[in-house]
């Protein structure tokens, strides 16, 4: 008994070791491979494209918005966003201040006829619309809880979703507290604006921003001292969603109400 | 030396994992595991995308003269896909897929429509009172939407009011009677505006005892309310409430 207990010991100290050089053997082996991968993975965007040159944010003048839907049309054609009226990649909500005070807020219908239009003017205080769409934070909450690490910030400042890594757990869709995203109902995953990145890398403005009849939505590249969006900074005075949760969002209003959430 | 039964079973069973793990790291492919690689492929897949709006400087470049009547009017800010519709297939085989063209007067509406929550001074009117069943464009062009040369009737923008003055004693008096709209007006309504009676004599020359006009009512101009101009207590779109 005592001679196998000795045996077991001798092999088991033979045999870590060897466990440690079969894997540094692997990894020798590996090596290799890796490297091979990271040439397969060079940036593959559109030529004369870099990322690491472009910062983008978008800009919103409330005063501007006519809350005519157009914007949200276009996000739905462009990106294959269902129909359905409870599926937005960005969406415009219509803000009622009572004369007590008491805020009312809607999403503007898509179809004409399911639009309150007008609301009775005795009681109202004052009235105005709010484009929303996802903040593209800095600093963003759903990027942090994903567990399958399938939403991620980009260099320009993008917040997109890896549709064939989500696992459609919804977990990003209630961390965000601007409750920008859904889950797409045919893929099953987790579905948001990407600044219509598909557009933005070949030099052309999201469609939202495109189809916009006022110029309420200015998109521009924050890294850019000439662009539309430094200037709309630049000329006003600015606020953001939500501040206090230090999200650091990259879509800046000007002219917000307070009541606005 | 005999190596005992126990440490035999145990490096089959090390064996099976060392194995297992060798295989794992080279049949699971890197686009699962290497962030690298599965964040440049979801780029690539991000930026394969169709794009359907074709952006507006391609437009320019056959359309030409609609571009050149649009940057002076009102539309200048409208891209041309605001109203056409996603038009990067027409982009690419201009004969065969032809951009949506809104004629119907349903659409207009949706940015002109009368809605308090527009910002002031957006040109808005109420579909239900503004020529009611006419396509909006037999009056505006759409590339070029200034009013028509006259509106009609005054009742096209101010209907409120027309069907408040339909209603009262005023109703056979022509807007004309009161207000002097110069021609202008009917173009840049906000910044030439009609003329209003602004004194007690102009409703005196109906209403006062000593006036030629016999079916209005009369009061005595000198006494009746003397401190005050008529409207501030007579609404002249209804004078009948006081």
């Amino acid at each position: 008994m005592d001679q196998d207990k000795r045996d077991l010991l001798k092999g088991l100290i033979l045999f870590i070791p060897a466990g440690g050089v079969i894997g540094a053997l692997a990894k020798a082996v590996a090596a290799p491979a890796a490297a091979a991968g990271k040439e397969a993975s060079a940036r593959p965007e559109t030529p004369g494209y870099d990322p690491t040159n472009h910062y983008y944010g978008m800009g919103i003048e409330v005063g501007k918005c006519i809350g005519c839907n157009r914007c949200v049309e276009a996000c739905k054609q462009e990106n294959d966003v269902p129909r359905e009226p409870f599926f937005f990649r960005t969406w415009v909500e219509r803000y009622v201040i009572k004369k007590d005070r008491s805020v009312v807020v809607e999403t503007v219908g898509l179809k004409k006829e399911k639009r309150k239009e007008v609301v009775d003017q005795e009681d109202t205080l004052r009235s105005f619309f709010i484009p929303k769409l996802c903040n593209h934070c800095a600093n963003p909450p759903c990027v942090q809880v994903c567990p399958v690490d399938a939403t991620w910030s980009t260099e320009d400042g993008a917040v997109l979703v890896d549709k064939n890594r989500c696992i459609g757990c919804r977990y990003c869709i209630q961390a965000c507290p601007y409750g920008a995203r859904y889950l797409h109902p045919e893929t099953r995953t987790a579905d948001k604006c990407t600044f219509c990145y598909h557009r933005v890398v070949k030099g052309l403005l999201p469609a939202c921003v495109e189809v916009c009849p006022t110029q309420a939505r200015i998109f521009g590249d924050l890294k850019s001292q000439a662009s539309r969006l430094v200037r709309f900074e630049r000329m006003n005075k600015i606020h953001v969603l939500k501040p206090d949760l230090n999200t650091q969002p990259k879509v800046y209003y000007s002219g917000l109400d307070g009541e606005v959430r | 030396m005999r190596i005992p039964e126990q440490i035999r079973r145990l490096s089959v069973v090390v064996l099976i994992i060392v194995a297992g793990l060798l295989l794992t790291r080279y049949l699971v492919p890197a686009s699962l595991v290497k962030q690298r690689v599965y964040r440049a492929a979801s780029v690539k897949r991000e930026i394969a995308r169709e794009v359907r709006y074709a952006g507006g400087s391609i437009c320019i470049n056959c359309h030409e003269e609609v571009n050149e009547q649009k940057k002076k009017g009102y539309h200048k800010t409208l891209a041309c896909e605001t109203c056409h519709g996603p038009s990067a297939k027409h982009t690419e085989d201009p004969s065969a897929v032809k951009p949506f063209a809104p004629r119907e007067r349903k659409f207009c509406p949706l940015c002109h429509e009368y809605n308090p929550s527009r910002p002031t001074g957006f040109p808005q009117i109420t579909a239900t009172a503004h020529n009611p069943l006419k396509p909006c464009i037999t009056c505006h062009n759409p590339h070029d939407p200034v009013p028509p040369q006259v509106p009609r009737e005054c009742s096209a923008c101010h209907a409120e009011i027309a069907r408040t003055k339909a209603l009262s004693r005023h109703a056979l008096l022509e807007c004309t009677t009161c207000h002097t709209a110069p021609p202008k007006h009917k173009q840049i309504p906000r910044s030439v505006r009609p003329t209003k009676p602004e004194s007690r004599e102009f409703c005196a020359k109906c209403h006062d005892k000593g006036s030629p006009q016999k079916t209005a009512p009369k009061v005595d101009a000198a006494t009746h309310g003397e401190r005050y101009l008529c409207w501030e207590c007579h609404y002249p779109h209804m004078p009948g409430e006081a």
